[in-house]
């Protein structure tokens, strides 16, 4: 019942990516994973207190699979998505990818590198940014941290000036470089993560939750950057977000892992339609909300506050009819959260749908 | 390795700017370190004063030069990284350390010189001070044995360094170092000099100090600047801090590779 089913998505992508160019400029993928397979192994107890003393001399564990025998190529300046609900392995992909973790079993293959051995030449070439982690040093001004990643990372004296100059004016930076860091407010924060994170002009941007917690503007701006900076300099950036305009506005690919598996590899317009067939209307009215069935499920009613998902073709009918009917006195249309649409998407699956119209092309 | 230098620099400004943020802590942070050891002091001049003055040979003004001699080393040798690393693992901040392309050791190195420089403001004019009310006796002190001094000093600092990284390495494999910090620290407080010169300790006890590495970062250092030491003994001192420091800092290496090893097998 679900096909999504994307076939040859590589060979597609990476055709689609150097439509235009010559065929001498199709170089080999920048990132190559090969059955990538992360298992940790966690200590395990059943609640109580005999059960705590019996942990003592026995332990017991359990195997648990964050990734499991994953593969795919990124060509040289691809934007990818990543995408999965919490937990699915995303994160430990990302670390795996940017040389943090050791996986398990698999390959993996970075501009040339095996990312886990962390060779500087290496490291000088790709960033990750996990969004709370903060790389800025807290007390000082985030102009004087900036300083200490150019000595770090050897930037020569001219490219650092003019990268700075680039970042601070595409993140308008300018105010806040003579700020310590811990009087920022989290946007300002996030934004002097990501420049201080692209100094050295990476070439390969590993992007955790590059928006977690900001505002929509913020968001906005964030991804706006991250797009130009890609093309600028024709950087590789593999993302994930639970934000589905994240998503949207920057990936034309996107990778949806779940349970640590890899579960569609494809564009992103498939994508969208299948896993995001619904809108959500939230209201808020006056009085009881009455019988709102008939314009879609309800999700949440309450006197005055309703929350409503109809089908995407629906939803301009139903807001209609919604206005005329009840005295709605703010409405909103969105789409659901992205985490939550593929959370049911393979709640769905587990009720019955068959695993291998989900299982990709590859 | 000119790099290298422009990372100790860049380092060394920006933790003097980080610290002076904080002022009145690292004042709080100082007179601890120089209270400690004015414990000790206090304690043993009344020892040997109950005793009819002296204890196996260390009158009042001998402890008070050892004492003092002893503020200043242990400021020099001193680490918090046992403490720093727990955090760092913990809290995840050695990720992003892990994916710096120079070696997160570089960065604490410098950082500790630099704090040391700091404090050296309050600590040097706290020992005068205390060197006035406490009367030490210095007369032990020769050119020779000042001047063996320096050397004993720099490897006492690199010595003590290494073995502190090293058993701050623990926290890749024990949830809580505490207990394991809480140890060490006893051990080094009786067996490096730190709160009884080891000329006091029991004999069996005195010689497996000596021959563990915690009295050449402390005791060494300090006995050979007043004069306490042949130069036959200064010198077996020298080779002994070089030897420990060469096993550390092999050791050291070791330890590191396997717990980056386990750090990144369950979770960085």
């Amino acid at each position: 019942m679900l096909d999504l089913r994307a076939a040859d998505v590589n060979s597609a992508s990476i055709a689609r990516f150097t439509l235009g160019r010559t065929m001498d400029d199709i170089r080999r993928p920048v990132i190559c994973v090969r059955d990538l397979h992360k298992a940790y192994s966690v200590p395990e107890r059943e609640a109580g207190l005999a059960a705590s003393l019996r942990s003592l001399w026995r332990r017991q564990t359990r195997e648990v699979t964050a990734v499991e025998r994953i593969s795919f190529d990124v060509a040289p300046g691809e934007i990818v998505g990543f995408l999965g609900p919490n937990g699915a392995g995303k994160t430990t992909t990302l670390k795996m990818l940017a040389g943090l973790l050791h996986p398990t079993s698999g390959e993996v293959d970075v501009l040339g590198f095996t990312p886990w051995r962390r060779e500087p030449a290496y490291l000088r070439q790709m960033t990750l940014v996990m969004g709370q982690r903060n790389q800025l040093v807290w007390d000082i001004p985030v102009a004087d941290s900036y300083e200490l990643n150019r000595v770090i990372y050897a930037i020569p004296d001219d490219q650092y000036r003019r990268t700075l100059d680039e970042l601070a004016d595409l993140l308008e930076l300018d105010p806040l470089l003579t700020k310590p860091v811990r009087n920022l407010s989290l946007g300002e924060r996030m934004k002097c993560e990501l420049a201080g994170a692209l100094l050295h002009r990476p070439r390969v941007l590993f992007l955790d939750e590059p928006t977690l917690g900001l505002d929509v503007t913020a968001q906005r701006r964030i991804r706006a950057f991250i797009a130009d900076y890609a093309t600028r300099h024709d950087a590789t950036v593999l993302l994930t977000s639970h934000y589905m305009a994240d998503v949207e506005a920057l990936a034309e690919r996107v990778i949806v892992i779940h349970h640590g598996a890899l579960r569609f590899d494809g564009p992103l317009d498939g994508l969208i339609e299948r896993f995001s067939p619904f809108k959500t209307l939230t209201l808020d009215f006056e009085g009881a909300p009455g019988d709102l069935g008939r314009f879609g499920e309800v999700i949440e009613a309450a006197d005055g506050h309703a929350v409503v998902r109809v089908r995407k073709a629906d939803a301009a009918a139903a807001t209609a009819r919604l206005l005329a009917e009840l005295p709605v006195i703010d409405l909103s249309v969105a789409d659901p959260p992205v985490d939550e649409v593929i959370d049911r998407v393979f709640s769905d699956e587990a009720a019955g749908a068959a695993d291998e119209a989900i299982e990709v092309a590859s | 390795m000119n790099d290298l230098l422009a990372l100790y620099r860049a380092q060394f400004r920006t933790t003097i700017a980080e610290q002076l943020q904080y002022r009145g802590g690292l004042a709080i942070w100082t007179i601890g370190l120089v209270l400690e050891p004015v414990i000790y002091l206090a304690v043993w001049s009344t020892v040997a004063r109950s005793q009819g003055g002296a204890v196996a040979g260390f009158g009042a003004a001998d402890f008070a030069a050892y004492f003092l001699v002893a503020l200043v080393v242990n400021q020099a040798t001193f680490t918090w990284i046992m403490w720093e690393m727990e955090y760092w693992i913990r809290q995840g901040h050695l990720s992003p350390l892990l994916l710096r392309p120079v070696h997160p050791i570089h960065r604490q190195i410098a950082v500790n010189l630099t704090f040391k420089l700091l404090t050296l403001t309050v600590v040097v004019p706290a020992a005068l001070i205390l060197g006035v009310v406490f009367r030490p006796n210095f007369a032990g002190i020769e050119p020779w044995t000042a001047l063996a001094f320096i050397p004993a000093l720099v490897l006492a600092i690199a010595l003590r360094f290494a073995i502190e990284w090293t058993l701050a390495l623990a926290a890749f494999w024990i949830t809580r170092v505490t207990a394991v910090n809480q140890l060490y620290y006893v051990a080094f407080l009786f067996l490096s000099g730190q709160a009884v010169p080891l000329l006091l300790l029991p004999g069996p006890v005195k010689a497996a100090a000596e021959w563990l590495p915690f009295y050449r970062t402390l005791g060494f250092p300090v006995e050979l600047l007043l004069g306490r030491l042949s130069p036959q003994d200064a010198a077996v001192g020298i080779v002994a801090q070089v030897g420990w420091l060469a096993v550390m800092v092999v050791l050291l290496n070791a330890v590191w590779a396997r717990g980056i090893r386990q750090y990144s097998a369950v979770g960085a």
